[in-house]
């Protein structure tokens, strides 16, 4: 097994499915696609197991003159985020089966058949894939500027009314992030180049100790664009329009899996290559954390859409899962790459649930509903467990991160926590006042005519799986603690960090 | 403190490592009831109510066990599974079965064991029945972690199940507007609480390293005070949440929407009694803080005062019944706050009150099953002649609440008010007055429900309940009879290590002599309540310009409070935020996204149809350079 180059042929199959699905057209197409990411799927879960005890890391010279490297290797961040998405594609095939029947409601007419759409996912797997598993600066960019492509289509494919705008904001978003890491990326070159041998091996860049105003003008480069991905408040104003207009299943992928670059890029890139200026823009980042906390669910609040309350609740999330990585210390650090997993699967139930609701509404207003509960109550139990979940419910999933970034964060940011605590609070509301105008009180008349089924056993299949994952992390998540703490340990030794003693804060 | 004094709890042996059945048999059984559909509506109920006693069966078991053993042996830690241990955090699922645990565990399923009965036959008619009795496995299931739990951690998923159930079965008949509510309030009031727990067990990682019960006790005097302060504020926070405290106490009220035995079980006889529970079990804690101390005696004086009041003014049964709980529960804070010499008396004003509170609250839901569900107590009058065993059994838990000798709430409430003059003059005379009150509010509805002239609606034709809901009441009710005089010294010496109370004989005719004022003033109430309500009762409720009965029965004012500050006022600050995140945050980015949109339209334009061939071509050159890779690496 040693010679096989797993990491490769992972990203390269749903690359290769991708391709066939686009050629092969109608039903076969779809079917098709579906295949191939189950067959991701397995292979993806054997590499998750196999790269516990063994390393399977590639390092091929690519572009010597330059210090480019064909480089892949896996984490413990890198690994949990490969289950994610491995587990994440097939459910959301499942969950847009039937995106090209015209009998659905809540899109207009889709521009490409289902294939397509299957093709588009596979590709934007695959290019995920590769990011998460890139063990090379270069490597890691153009495969982040990549997914792009496949998103843009997603959104500009199949959705609503306004999907080619949000499709375009999304994208220039994205873009002008990705322009101002590009020039980070340059600068990667210049600073090995600089200190004899070029090269873009992670490793090596985090080998040299850059410091001074370079270092952070690289970091900001990096973080601007991870902060544009992850969306933290003020870069966050693309999510809930695009999450409005795409397909749920495209929202899926994008806050599911994309977002989590973000997150993944800051523990990698700007705490992994410069420490020193981390550490120097924390007290900014903390704060913005704070407020992505705060202001997310504030503006869940008032949302009058579904899609966007969703879209707002990761914005608060993702505002915890910064804040646990600037933190600082053993407990956050692993507390939030527990919880991209996590809010990569409450977020999948949350988005996929509401679009059981759009399908058959035609519209994720709030006010377009009301007393589903006793036309629907498996639909109606669903939305409550997923929600629960999201509200950060002990037992769930989601509680494990928010409580291990906050405890852990507890000593280095008292006064940040002790803010951002409130949105728990928050959380209740939004997720409990949307649960009440849509599902309880009196069968409204437009319920009534539009709201006729309850779940069919295709959408049971789909939250299923998703809502026992939430459950089975949320009782038992020590074994991916354990997946995810080397991450973190490694973080600490870069940033020259270690965890506070108890007693240290407060003793006599 | 006395280092001697901490518990620290062995290891479990022989039964003990069992007692994780206690949650898995109820939780099992809610998770077959919620995922078997439709299939398990025949049996369902049944085995909902065997979930409660199974549970129950292991409880007693070891009970029994514990009887048997060494007082130095009674406290058990049963080890499960580490739960979360990643850097200093170190959590592990764990339970502790101690005196203290497995008394409440014995309240939680042996009174759920007969509310459970009675539901059989109280929810027959409710085409949900099944999923009732899911939701109530399910709170049988986070109580019962709640309060063996060993750590602050595993207590919290408890701390938190429980609200998550009580949420679930206060919007049972969610179609009701005001249920969904109710039920919404309850646990957002419940979670503002949480903050406290979740803040104060921040703060104890980072003093003590440790979450688990034995080794905050063993650490706490490592900690400078003014954190321990905190912690104890923090605390109280959390129980005030939990327990329906001023002045987190507005939800209780509105929770009375959930179905009666559900009022009886979840907010009268165990979860609402939560908070006492925490601060008892934290009272390590609070010995070294004498303001928080202080703190939760001021807020169990104002609620018992408040629940009172509010009881006083209420038609509605439920509710004079639910100000009732909050004030019963303000005797067993203040008797918590007091320290050491109060805790053991909370626990065993919460034990009798767990007995007499459910079983008025079903005698309540039998009233309520005789009159069409109506609760207005105006409808009702004369019921002692149609419903005799609803009556006796009712009337037996007035007289213990009202604290008659020998009934289980004299020897209870009698030990707290004695504990409080000790503890200050003030409270010890606020507690005699409450007592008053609560004599005068319940005999005002004993004479309004069961004596007077008959006030019943059109068409409504009351009958007494059947065997099945007549059976639990009259178990209740012996217990709300006999647990005083069978409990009164023997849970001091019981509880004495998890309490560090130091238990002095009492016997049962030693009366001090708070004691006989308590009973004179008690007897006042009793004949003021008389007095007032003898005479004819009025079918609809008479316009008041009495403040203090205004105030009392709009919940003191805190729905409109909470309304015009959090609801109105919060509602135009995140409004205000909407319009900001609008025209601010993307209006900037919107002017350039126009440009681009321009852009991207003419660049669509000449595109159109090709955006396909163009992934397409996207996907070919990726793999290309791939196969390139592997063959060159191959080479």
């Amino acid at each position: 097994m040693d010679n096989v180059p797993m990491l490769t042929i992972l990203g390269l199959l749903p690359l290769i499915g991708a391709l066939l699905a686009f050629v092969v057209r109608g039903k076969a197409g779809r079917q098709l696609a579906m295949a191939v990411a189950l067959i991701t799927l397995v292979f993806g879960l054997v590499v998750f197991f196999g790269s516990a005890d063994s390393d399977l890391a590639e390092t091929v010279s690519w572009i010597p003159q330059i210090g480019a490297w064909y480089a892949l290797s896996l984490d413990g961040m890198g690994r949990a985020m490969v289950l994610l998405t491995v587990i994440l594609l097939p459910i959301v095939l499942l969950a847009e089966w039937r995106i090209d029947d015209s009998k659905i409601f809540g899109f207009e007419q889709p521009r490409w058949g289902s294939n397509v759409f299957g093709g588009f996912a596979l590709l934007l797997e695959g290019f995920a894939l590769f990011v998460f598993m890139s063990a090379d600066v270069l490597l890691f960019y153009l495969f982040f500027e990549a997914t792009l492509i496949p998103m843009f289509f997603l959104v500009q494919g199949w959705g609503g009314t306004n999907r080619g705008r949000a499709a375009m904001k999304f994208l220039l978003y994205s873009l002008a992030g990705g322009l101002v890491m590009l020039f980070a990326v340059i600068g990667v070159y210049v600073v090995t180049a600089r200190a004899g041998q070029p090269s873009f091996l992670i490793s090596d860049v985090a080998g040299i100790s850059i410091g001074g105003t370079l270092e952070q003008f690289l970091f900001i480069g990096f973080f601007v664009a991870f902060a544009v991905k992850a969306p933290m408040v003020p870069v966050h104003s693309w999510l809930p329009d695009t999450a409005e207009q795409a397909t749920p299943g495209a929202t899926t992928l994008l806050v599911g899996v994309l977002d989590k670059i973000g997150t993944f890029g800051m523990i990698r890139f700007c705490l992994g290559l410069f420490p020193n200026a981390s550490a120097w823009a924390t007290p900014l980042v903390i704060f913005l954390a704070v407020v992505s906390v705060i202001y997310g669910a504030l503006m869940a609040i008032s949302s009058k859409n579904l899609l966007r309350l969703v879209a707002y609740t990761s914005v608060s999330h993702f505002g915890f899962m910064v804040l646990g990585i600037f933190a600082f210390t053993t407990a956050s650090v692993t507390g939030s790459i527990f919880y991209m997993l996590a809010h990569g699967f409450s977020s999948a139930a949350m988005f996929l649930v509401v679009g059981f609701l759009l399908n058959r509404r035609g519209t994720a207003e709030i006010a377009a509903f009301g007393g589903v509960q006793k036309v629907a109550p498996v639909l109606a139990g669903v939305f409550l467990v997923s929600g629960l979940a999201t509200l950060g419910l002990p037992g769930t999933a989601n509680f494990v991160g928010e409580f291990t970034i906050m405890i852990g964060a507890w000593p280095t940011q008292p006064v940040a926590v002790a803010v951002a605590v409130l949105g728990t609070v928050l959380a209740a509301v939004y997720v409990l006042w949307a649960y009440q105008r849509v599902f309880t009180g009196e069968v409204t008349e437009q319920t009534e005519q539009h709201i006729t089924s309850d779940l069919a056993p295709r959408e049971k299949l789909v939250v299923a799986p998703l809502i026992a994952l939430l459950l089975v992390f949320g009782f038992v998540p020590q074994p991916m603690i354990e997946v995810a703490t080397p991450t973190a340990q490694a973080t600490m030794t870069h940033v020259g960090m270690s965890d506070p003693q108890p007693g240290s804060m407060g003793g006599k | 403190m006395n280092p001697l004094e901490i518990v620290v709890p062995v290891e479990a042996t022989g039964l003990f490592q069992y007692a994780w059945l206690m949650i898995a048999i109820p939780l099992g059984v809610a998770a077959i009831l919620l995922l078997g559909g439709k299939a398990t509506n025949a049996w369902g109920h049944w085995l909902g109510v065997l979930g409660v006693i199974g549970s129950f069966a292991v409880a007693t078991a070891l009970f029994v066990q514990m009887l048997g053993a060494e007082v130095a042996d009674r406290a058990v830690q049963v080890s499960m599974f580490d739960w979360i241990d990643v850097g200093n955090l170190n959590l592990s699922a764990a339970l502790l079965v101690d005196q203290l645990s497995i008394l409440f565990a014995l309240l939680v399923t042996g009174v759920g064991s007969l509310i459970f009965i009675y539901s059989v036959g109280y929810m027959a008619e409710d085409p949900h029945r099944r999923r009732f009795f899911a939701f109530m496995n399910i709170f049988i299931a986070a109580m019962l972690t709640l309060v063996l739990a060993d750590s602050y951690a595993v207590l919290f998923i408890g701390w938190e199940g429980v609200g998550l159930a009580s949420y679930l079965l206060i919007g049972f008949w969610q179609q009701r507007r005001s249920a969904a509510l109710a039920a919404k309030k309850a646990f957002v009031v419940n979670r503002i609480g949480d903050l406290g727990l979740l803040v104060a067990m921040f703060i104890m990682m980072a003093l003590f390293g440790s979450l688990n019960f034995a080794e905050v006790n063993q650490a706490a005097d490592t900690a400078s005070a003014s954190w321990i302060t905190a912690i104890g504020f923090l605390l109280l926070l959390a129980a005030c949440g939990k327990s329906a405290q001023v002045p987190l106490q507005s939800w209780l009220l509105d929770a009375m929407e959930g179905p009666t035995p559900v009022s009886a079980l979840i907010h009268a006889a165990t979860m609402v009694t939560a908070g006492v529970y925490l601060v008892v079990r934290s009272h390590i804690l609070f010995e070294l803080t004498p303001a928080a101390s202080l703190a939760v005696c001021v807020v169990g004086v104002v609620t018992l005062l408040a629940g009172a009041w509010v009881g006083s003014t209420k038609d509605d049964i439920k509710k004079v019944l639910a100000g009732s709980t909050m004030s019963q529960i303000g005797y067993m804070m203040l008797a918590a706050g007091i320290g050491p010499a109060g805790g053991a008396f909370a626990i065993f004003h919460l034990f009798t009150h767990g007995f007499f509170k459910a079983n008025m609250f079903l005698g309540a839901g039998s009233v309520m099953h005789a009159m069409d569900d109506d609760t207005d107590m105006r409808h009702f009058g004369a019921l002692r002649k149609v419903m005799p065993w609803t009556f006796v059994t009712f009337g037996i838990g007035y007289l213990a609440i009202i604290g008659i000798p020998p009934l289980a709430g004299f020897y209870s409430k009698d030990h707290i008010v004695v504990a409080a003059w000790e503890r200050g003059m003030a409270f010890g005379a606020l507690a005699m007055l409450g007592a008053a009150i609560t004599a005068f509010y319940m005999t005002r509805l004993m004479m309004m429900t069961f004596f007077g002239e008959r006030r019943w609606a059109k068409g409504v034709h009351p009958h007494e309940s059947p065997g099945i809901m007549v059976v639990p009441l009259v178990v209740l009710a012996i217990g709300s009879a006999a647990l005083g005089m069978l409990l009164n010294s023997a849970i001091q010496t019981w509880l004495a290590p998890p309490t560090g109370h130091h238990p002095h004989a009492t016997a049962l005719w030693e009366i001090p002599w708070q004691g006989w004022a308590t009973l004179a003033l008690v007897l006042i109430g009793v004949g003021v309540g008389y007095l007032m309500y003898r005479g004819e009762i009025s079918f609809e409720q008479p316009r008041t310009k009495n403040p203090i009965v205004y105030i009392g029965r709009n919940d003191l004012l805190a729905d409109q409070f909470n309304d015009a500050v959090f609801v109105r006022g919060g509602g135009k600050l995140v409004d205000g935020f909407q319009a900001v995140d609008d025209l601010l945050i993307d209006g900037g980015v919107r002017s350039t996204t126009a440009l681009a949109t321009g852009i991207g339209d003419a660049f669509s334009r000449l595109q159109n149809g090709y955006e396909r061939r163009y992934g397409l071509w996207m996907v070919v050159g990726a793999v290309l350079v791939s196969v390139v890779l592997i063959l060159g690496r191959l080479a």
